[in-house]
């Protein structure tokens, strides 16, 4: 039974739970597999930690909460802060590297991606920061099919969006075409 | 005007508080009221959107009082009537779901539990409510209630508890806590002529005084408001008839007795386990979200050569009494796993104690549901 556990965390706003949802519709709706999402956030509207974590398997799902993820997304130094230490001994920690400057020591698996600065001064669009996280998630670990990606991704944007938002993706992905994983 | 489409066929990536509002509606809802509150706000938001749409009226009450009185009203001018609420919805709805009991209203009532009490932590659910919807209003009573393990379950026990409420003349209650609410999970809904609804049976005619409207152990029909019979419902004590009596001793008794055998004489009809435990010495006894923990533990022991089963209880009430007595007399030892400090324990030890010997295990950290090896090391130590 092939069952990834997935972490992505972040600060309110960076939409880290939204990238959650979409792994999990691009899963279930787009891949026909299997997937539980679920979420912790505080109370803030903005600035809060921001958490979700994501069940991705070929089979039914049984025991829904994570315990210790394969994998961590970190959008903020918080969240690797709060989540690294329950992180699986070979997990993958993908991080937004503008955020966060230095990877806690004893992690080998480390992917950095320049998510905060790409979206702000090449999108022009810092709210797309999560879409380039989830495209480096992608391509470093091909969890779901690119299409189911792609499709979910266009579900949950806003109309006309689409283009902005797969373009983020792409961006994301191509940051970790180069690095050793 | 066409009738809207009620059922959203097909297969879902949805949350259990959308999968509930789509079973309210797949149900045949006519009528529901609510306030919304944090972590079952989700459902009564989505009812808002599309029940007006699917032929239903939704009411935004000025607080959980008003909306559980409005949806006793909706029941009896005809509609299958719902409410939906979290912990401190229901202390505040308690005095009125005694009035739904004692006028036998049909009625569905959604508990997306949280961690209390008081207001306690909105967002972080935990089965704080599992004696208070049965024994939280005064007097003596019963009523059902189901527990969804999956937003899966939050559809089919939402459609269930329509269909039990309106066979039963029953407040039904669907006992789903914030883990499971908020949960986005593969959801399928099946096409709407695969969907069994139950409608109430209705009084035609005949004149008051002569038609016994209440207190039949077999469910008695119940007249609609506004289709011109007249009929008397009160919260006191009444005879079959609806007439008050506040004199008569032996209509005092059946005004209690009579609704209770009214489930009880049912229960084998409405009670619903999952049972897995053949030949096991110890055995988990679980009900709701805390299941998946169970189950996931018990495979983990069983893989160690160890001799563990698990008992899941989908019906908390009526209490599934026979069931966890069948368990404990086939084993050695029951572990109760329940995200509180042991609502439902003592019921259950009640019915295995004599058989076996009982223990209870909440959650590492009350709101965050058991991890599967923290059950194991209980198992464990248990059985060595």
């Amino acid at each position: 039974m092939a069952q990834t556990d997935i972490n992505i965390a972040g600060v309110g706003g960076q939409g880290s739970i939204l990238a959650g949802i979409i792994l999990g519709t691009a899963a279930v709706t787009y891949d026909k597999k299997y997937a539980v999402q679920t979420q912790a956030y505080s109370s803030e509207l903005r600035g809060g930690f921001a958490a979700t974590w994501v069940i991705v398997s070929d089979d039914p799902v049984g025991f829904p909460r994570v315990t210790a993820p394969d994998i961590l997304v970190a959008q903020a130094q918080d969240a690797v802060n709060r989540f690294a230490k329950v992180l699986k001994p070979k997990g993958l920690l993908i991080i937004d590297s503008d955020m966060i400057p230095e990877p806690p020591a004893g992690i080998e698996r480390v992917v950095r991606v320049p998510a905060t600065y790409t979206s702000r001064n090449e999108l022009k669009a810092p709210v797309v920061a999560n879409m380039i996280m989830l495209g480096a998630l992608w391509q470093a670990t091909h969890i779901v099919s690119r299409e189911a990606f792609e499709k979910a991704i266009a579900d949950f944007v806003p109309r006309g969006k689409d283009k902005l938002n797969l373009d983020a993706f792409e961006r994301g992905a191509r940051a970790v075409e180069n690095q050793k994983i | 005007m066409s009738e809207a489409r009620r059922v959203n066929t097909g297969t879902h990536f949805m949350m259990g508080n959308q999968a509930c509002a789509e079973g309210v509606i797949a149900a045949g809802c006519g009528f529901a009221a609510g306030y919304p509150i944090t972590p079952a706000s989700e459902v009564f938001n989505a009812l808002a959107k599309q029940l007006p749409k699917a032929g239903g009226t939704l009411l935004q009450t000025e607080d959980e009082i008003s909306a559980v009185c409005t949806a006793v009203g909706a029941s009896w001018a005809g509609l299958k009537s719902f409410t939906v609420t979290s912990g401190p919805g229901i202390s505040l709805m308690q005095e009125n779901i005694g009035l739904a009991v004692a006028t036998e209203t049909p009625l569905v009532i959604v508990d997306v539990q949280r961690l209390g009490p008081s207001t306690g932590v909105p967002s972080i659910g935990m089965a704080g409510d599992m004696v208070q919807v049965a024994r939280g209003s005064h007097g003596d009573y019963q009523i059902i209630a189901l527990c969804p393990e999956s937003p899966q379950e939050m559809f089919d026990m939402t459609v269930q508890a329509f269909n039990l409420a309106e066979e039963y003349r029953v407040p039904v209650f669907v006992m789903a806590e914030g883990f499971v609410g908020h949960m986005r999970e593969r959801v399928v809904i099946p096409d709407e002529s695969e969907i069994r609804l139950v409608y109430r049976k209705i009084t035609q005619g005949g004149e008051p005084l002569t038609r016994r409207d209440f207190l039949d152990p077999e469910v008695a029909s119940m007249p609609v408001f506004g289709r011109g019979l007249k009929t008397h419902v009160t919260s006191s004590c009444h005879d079959e008839y609806g007439m008050r009596n506040l004199s008569d001793p032996d209509v005092m008794h059946r005004y209690i007795m009579t609704p209770i055998q009214k489930i009880l004489s049912k229960r084998d009809r409405i009670v619903e386990i999952e049972a897995d435990y053949e030949g096991a010495k110890l055995v988990l006894i679980s009900y709701g979200v805390v299941s998946r923990a169970s189950r996931q533990a018990a495979a983990m022991a069983r893989a160690e050569g160890l001799k563990v089963g698990t008992l899941r209880l989908k019906t908390a009430w009526p209490f599934p009494d026979k069931e966890v007595r069948a368990a404990a007399e086939s084993a050695d030892f029951i572990l109760v796993l329940e995200n509180n400090t042991g609502q439902m324990y003592p019921y259950i030890k009640a019915e295995s104690a004599h058989a076996c010997k009982v223990g209870f295990l909440g959650p590492q950290v009350l709101g965050q549901i058991h991890d599967p090896q923290y059950i194991l090391a209980k198992i464990r130590e248990i059985m060595k």
